[in-house]
């Protein structure tokens, strides 16, 4: 990390790029220089521009002025395919790889060598795999099908792809978000690799720690204009942080104390064999309860068989001291609770519906007089709730698809909270969401709860669960074993408990 | 171009080469515009029309039907079947219209509860109801339906001072009722919804099932009553009746600019589709034109509607791209 400002030519590099989507400014004379052997850092908060950014590199968007330099000389991408040619690849978040072929088919996909009447040679495939995996330094079975991969190894094999391309530059879109730390761990060594053989890693990630573990340099967009490109050595986060929001960050975990009411959601013996068994516990007003554990302990599914869209095969939720009837979403909404889902774009929004109408889909009859849809009724909803979570839009009319993640996860929170629940649960409710978002986020939260709204988050965001929780619980493979006090949660408590090396905390009723 | 791009929507576009053919039509051919004629031409798509009011939503929620023309066979050599058995017409009708609601129930139980494609389920139900059609009738045609109730649905008989029938008259209340349903209820905003996303709808609790049951059923319904009209139309009930209309309605449907993937359309669009097939329909046999043919421009019609929305926004981001290039030198 003692690079000081690289010279010579850039591999890549972008010029005073602008780029519009209708009345929206995506890109304003954007520059960037992509220098071999560099891993550079893509900064900025959902919004600021850094999709449009990559999909301008990987010729998937064209700028509407400005110039793409290929080595320092201009060059127009017409699509994917000519980016691909230059040398350019991208892996995305979540790689696309077909299930039903194997690691070295995904890789050679329609341009298998060949062996004579056409048939493929498949040694000649398996070999070539192998030789790229050690390129890679990882040990992955070619004949594997890539179906079971993780995604960890999946995007592995994008990037064997890449280099099966001679790709020179890397460009990878928040590449661990799904990643355990020990895959992370793994991924950058793969990125070392590839930087030392002279390539370029253009590396988007929010989690600030991994840009300053990863990378040499630096690219900050704030609303889609440039900020700046700089050397990391010398930066701090906070530094960082306040040139992707402009301003000094509020407290980014703003708790309030609050005074605990009566119990709002009761979940009793819950079980639904195979994910998750006998979870108990309750959440009262006022209270933040945090879910915590590793990914596919079962949180996400007691959340959604709490609310209803799963089936329960035992166990029985109150809500407010009535039982709740299972299995009927409906049911659960009209007894007062509420689910953000983590999966925004899937279940928590329909993309191509406007604004208004994904925050009306939650109050439909509440919106409706005499059957008929009451056009104003529907807009005063959404525009309140666009007015109180600071949504950024242009009209409500327009798709949520436009929105930055940020903004759309605000519309999910929105459609829920426009049905004035008692009970809201949240799964990941900052996920993939820049920090300016992520503080409102839980500002709002923090001033629900205090408002006597009983709040269930599921995080696997530990210093979000340690900041907003009144109380953690801690599932480990399908089971409740921890209940923490705010006081006694600590970033080693926690994490003994969901990882099975519990002995900490008292265990759950 | 901007007009292309943003203003011009399909169904307007559907609506504007609708009434473009219609006066083509008056402009060139002898007797398009006399009251029998016209009575005629939409008379002769009632059925059609009628089943693709079910059939727009379905699609919209992301459905389909392929058994509507069978059910509507079905439902005919019932009708024929119970005429012959002495029933009263009276009393057929209700039973017929049950069966409708049975098929329909079948269908939506197999989507809805087993959890099949409805695309898979209604092949299967397409040759299931026609199937019974042909136990029920076998290859008899029964023809001796009394003058007073075929006067009903024949296009001699209009609503007094007009050249609109009774079913087309049915079929514009009913498409009055589905247009309000879809574009201003909550039913109308989840089947977008169910449409779009299903699994977001779901999450924002929607009874996607409850819904999806219904449309199947209310989709069986229209079609036995199809069959009933168009038995008494042509005074003749046979289980091949109806033979290849869930093309013509799907047809019309998509040509309305219905989306197939579900979410997206408009009512006006699929009755701007369904009357622009009956109204060349009728033109073109007016001039002569064999039916073979007639069946080639209405492929060719569909094939148009699917390519051209893509045309549009590839010529207007070509034209895009080429003044951004201008622009930035």
């Amino acid at each position: 990390m003692s690079q000081a400002v690289p010279t010579g030519v850039p591999v890549l590099a972008l010029k005073g790029v602008n780029k519009s989507f209708g009345a929206v400014r995506a890109l304003r004379d954007v520059s960037l220089e992509l220098f071999p052997g560099e891993a550079h850092a893509l900064a900025g908060e959902n919004g600021a521009g850094k999709s449009t950014l990559i999909k301008t590199l990987a010729g998937v968007h064209r700028p509407d002025s400005g110039q793409v330099l290929l080595d320092g000389a201009p060059v127009v991408f017409h699509g994917p395919a000519d980016a691909r040619d230059a040398g350019i690849a991208v892996i995305y978040q979540e790689p696309t790889l077909f299930p039903d072929l194997s690691i070295a088919e995904n890789i050679f996909m329609g341009r298998q060598p060949r062996r004579r009447l056409g048939r493929i040679d498949h040694k000649a495939v398996r070999a070539a795999t192998a030789a790229l995996m050690g390129r890679l330094g990882v040990a992955l079975d070619p004949d594997r099908p890539a179906r079971g991969l993780s995604i960890a190894d999946q995007q592995i094999v994008e990037i064997a792809k890449a280099l099966s391309f001679d790709a020179r530059v890397l460009i990878m879109d928040e590449p661990t978000a799904a990643l355990t730390g020990s895959e992370t761990a793994r991924l950058f060594s793969v990125v070392e690799a590839l930087r030392a053989e002279g390539a370029a890693v253009l590396f988007i990630s929010h989690r600030l720690e991994e840009i300053f573990r990863l990378c040499q340099r630096v690219t900050t967009l704030r609303d889609g204009r440039w900020v700046a490109s700089e050397p990391l050595a010398g930066l701090t986060e906070d530094d960082l942080v306040r040139r992707m929001v402009g301003r000094d960050l509020d407290e980014l975990y703003p708790k309030q104390d609050t005074r605990v009411g009566e119990t709002a959601l009761s979940v009793r013996r819950l079980t639904r064999e195979g994910v998750f068994r006998d979870v108990s516990f309750d959440v009262r007003r006022g209270e933040i309860v945090a879910l915590a554990g590793l990914v596919g302990a079962g949180r996400t599914e007691v959340a959604q068989a709490t609310f209803g869209v799963d089936r329960a095969d035992a166990g029985e939720v109150r809500v407010g001291g009535k039982p709740l009837r299972p299995g009927s979403p409906s049911a659960a909404m009209a007894a007062g609770l509420a689910l953000v889902p983590e999966d925004r774009r899937q279940r928590g929004l329909v993309m191509e519906m406007s604004i208004e109408r994904n925050i009306g889909l939650t109050g439909l009859d509440r919106i409706s007089g005499k059957g008929l849809v009451k056009r104003a009724l529907e807009r005063g909803r959404a525009a309140d709730w666009a007015v109180r979570l600071r949504l950024k839009y242009g009209r409500l009319s327009d798709q949520v698809g436009v929105l930055s993640g940020g903004n759309q996860q605000k519309v999910v929170l929105a459609k829920w909270l426009a049905t004035d629940p008692a009970v809201l649960i949240v799964d990941e409710p900052t996920r993939g969401i820049d920090v300016g978002t992520k503080a409102e986020v839980h500002r709002l939260l923090s001033s629900l709860a205090a408002e006597g709204l009983a709040v269930l988050m599921i995080s696997s965001d530990l210093p979000e669960v340690l900041g907003m929780a009144d109380r953690v619980l801690v599932m480990h493979e399908g089971r409740l074993v921890a209940e923490l006090p705010r006081a006694e949660a600590t970033e080693e408590s926690v994490m003994a408990a969901a990882t099975g090396r519990t002995g900490e905390g008292r265990a759950a009723a | 171009m901007r007009l292309l791009r943003t203003g011009l929507r399909w169904d307007t576009a559907v609506g504007v080469l609708l009434v473009a053919v219609f006066v083509t039509g008056l402009g060139t051919t002898d007797g398009f515009a006399s009251r029998d004629n016209l009575a005629f031409a939409f008379n002769d798509i009632a059925e059609v029309a009628l089943m693709a009011l079910p059939m727009t939503l379905l699609v919209v929620a992301g459905q389909v039907d392929l058994s509507v023309a069978s059910m509507l066979g079905l439902s005919s050599a019932l009708t024929g079947q119970l005429w012959d058995s002495g029933w009263a017409f009276e009393t057929i009708v209700p039973v017929v219209l049950l069966v409708g609601v049975a098929g329909g129930l079948l269908n939506g139980w197999l989507v809805t509860k087993v959890g099949l494609p409805s695309l898979a389920v209604t092949i299967g139900t397409l040759a299931l109801y026609r199937g019974l059609a042909s136990v029920v009738l076998g290859s008899n045609a029964i023809t001796d339906f009394p003058e007073n109730y075929a006067a009903w649905a024949v296009d001699t008989t209009t609503v007094p001072g007009t050249f609109i029938t009774y079913p087309v008259a049915l079929f514009i209340v009913l498409a009055v009722v589905a247009a309000v349903v879809l574009h201003a209820t909550g039913l109308g905003r989840s089947l977008f919804a169910i449409g779009a996303q299903e699994d977001a709808a779901y999450y924002a609790g929607i009874r996607v099932g409850r819904i999806k049951l219904a449309l199947f059923v209310v989709t069986g319904l229209v079609s036995a009553f199809a069959g009933v009209v168009f038995t008494l139309r042509y005074g003749s009930a046979r289980a091949d009746n109806g033979q290849g209309f869930e093309m013509l309605v799907i047809a019309s449907v998509l040509l309305g600019g219905i989306d197939f993937d579900g979410g997206k359309g408009t009512l006006f669009g699929a009755v701007a589709g369904v009357l622009l097939i009956g109204v060349l329909k009728n033109l073109l046999t007016l001039n002569d034109v064999a039916n073979e043919v007639q069946v080639i421009v209405t492929g060719l019609l569909l094939v148009a509607s699917v390519l051209t929305p893509r045309l549009i926004s590839t010529v207007g981001e070509w034209r895009h791209r080429r003044a951004a290039a201008t622009s930035s030198n």
